[in-house]
């Protein structure tokens, strides 16, 4: 059994279908990165997986268990699936510290001696034990970030789902973030990242899922399907990169 | 002949003012609290998921915004009698302001709460924080931050408007002064230094209320 399965998902946003029916698996360890141009859906893809997005019809398992749209259906999901954005998004009026720390507290009623503990160990792992204390307009991009994965970390994940974690950095921070989240993938955490870093997904990844038009185009090891892409789609995408 | 002023004559009545200014910052007051806190929780059922809920606080906000504050006043002192309700001039006055500020500030701070990124949200939900406690933790500072001098602004205006609860007999300050010139027929002296006195209440308020906000939204750490 895999940790999350999806079952003929469908999505639309008005008359748009964004998603025509996906099937994915996601095995305990694995690292996948979702590729595709933009519109293809991938970032709708991430985010229903947690329930950030709806679906029109379709079955999402997390962990044998099927989540319905009922708000502890959801609550429950969102316990095993943590997430990491674009834009960061931090709490502004909380230090690094205090946003680590916010949700153990409140959501898992963790003390707040305990909380600390999980928060100091988190943000000591993306390397940012000396800006703790630090607001989130006194960090950089990079460091913002990586105190949102420690942030998403605390809550103890089974899976992380990374919506272009480093699309929103300067050149020069992405490969701080990029480091954080390969370290992760060393220790066995299952990561999905919509990732635009071809580089980086071809190295760490598990498998590569290439989404075209709203549907899973084409799958399988990244090596594989960066060097022999099958379909015409993907040779070219992967050839407008080069 | 000349009008000759005499401000003197206000003196020997310097209690009743000094106890109107009592009352009306009485009024302000509980006024602010009490009317700030429904405003919040008005803001949040407006932004309910329920649409029930919010269609009803929207009715209740356009009702209360689109009429007089004196009827407002009339109708709770007044006629709410004929159903049993039957409130001092001070509660009655208390009870309108509350009214009165609350959907004012519902409006405020609904749109403080919207200029809260989407994406802080998001993120709140994706950490599994249920509504209220995205509400209380991640979006209700933010928002208060952002329409804080709007919010004040609105107190202030209140203030000045519990002048019409003289209208009820509630003894605060405009009622004070009508009181003293209907005695010595000083108008322009009592109002005169009426108005003064206004304008050094709001004077204070505001920055009393400034002061409030820089407490409130200092950067505090928790840990």
């Amino acid at each position: 059994m895999s940790l999350v399965e999806l079952h003929a998902i469908h999505k639309s946003f008005g008359e748009l279908e964004v998603l025509k029916g996906i099937d994915l698996a996601i095995d305990e360890g694995q690292v996948i990165a979702l590729i595709g141009k933009s519109g293809s859906g991938k970032s709708t893809l991430l985010r229903t997986i947690n329930g950030l997005e709806q679906i029109d019809s379709g079955v999402i398992m997390v962990g044998g268990n099927k989540i319905s749209e009922r708000d502890t259906d959801l609550l429950a999901l969102r316990l095993q699936v943590g997430m990491v954005f674009q834009q960061f998004n931090l709490f502004p009026h909380y230090t690094a510290l205090e946003n680590v720390m916010l949700s153990p507290q409140v959501v898992k009623k963790q003390s707040k001696v305990e909380a600390k503990e999980i928060a100091e160990e988190m943000l000591a792992k993306v390397g940012l034990a000396d800006k703790m204390m630090h607001y989130p307009d006194q960090l950089s991009g990079g460091q913002q970030q990586r105190v949102a994965i420690a942030r998403a970390l605390a809550m103890k994940p089974k899976v992380l789902l990374c919506d272009e974690v480093t699309s929103a950095l300067d050149p020069e921070l992405v490969n701080e973030v990029l480091a954080v989240v390969r370290k992760l993938a060393e220790e066995g955490m299952t990561l999905v990242m919509v990732t635009h870093e071809m580089r980086f997904a071809r190295e760490v990844c598990d498998k590569l899922v290439f989404m075209h038009q709203g549907r899973i185009h084409e799958t399988g090891d990244p090596e594989e399907v960066f060097s022999n892409p099958k379909t015409s789609e993907l040779a070219s995408f992967v050839g407008g990169l080069a | 002949m000349a009008y000759e002023f005499d401000f003197g004559a206000i003196v020997p009545h310097w209690k009743l003012l000094f106890d109107g200014v009592i009352l009306t910052t009485e009024l302000t007051v509980i006024g602010a609290v009490v009317g700030v806190g429904f405003g919040i929780m008005g803001a949040w059922a407006r932004a309910s998921r329920a649409p029930v809920i919010s269609q009803i606080v929207g009715i209740y906000v356009e009702l209360i915004r689109n009429t007089p504050f004196l009827v407002q006043l009339f109708f709770i002192f007044f006629g709410l009698p004929a159903l049993g309700v039957k409130l001092t001039e001070f509660q009655a006055a208390v009870l309108a302001m509350i009214v009165n500020l609350g959907v004012y500030s519902t409006e405020i701070i609904r749109a403080g709460i919207q200029a809260v990124p989407q994406g802080q949200i998001e993120a709140a939900q994706s950490l599994a924080m249920n509504r209220l406690q995205i509400f209380r933790y991640v979006v209700i500072l933010p928002a208060l931050k952002k329409i804080w001098p709007a919010l004040s602004s609105q107190i202030v205006i209140v203030m000045l408007g519990s002048s019409v609860c003289s209208q009820i007999a509630a003894e605060e300050l405009t009622f004070g002064a009508n009181y003293i010139q209907a005695i010595n027929f000083r108008a322009f002296e009592v109002y005169f230094i009426v108005t003064g006195i206004y304008l050094v209440m709001s004077i204070l308020l505001r920055m009393s209320l400034k002061v409030l906000g820089n407490y409130l939204f200092e950067r505090r750490r928790h840990v």
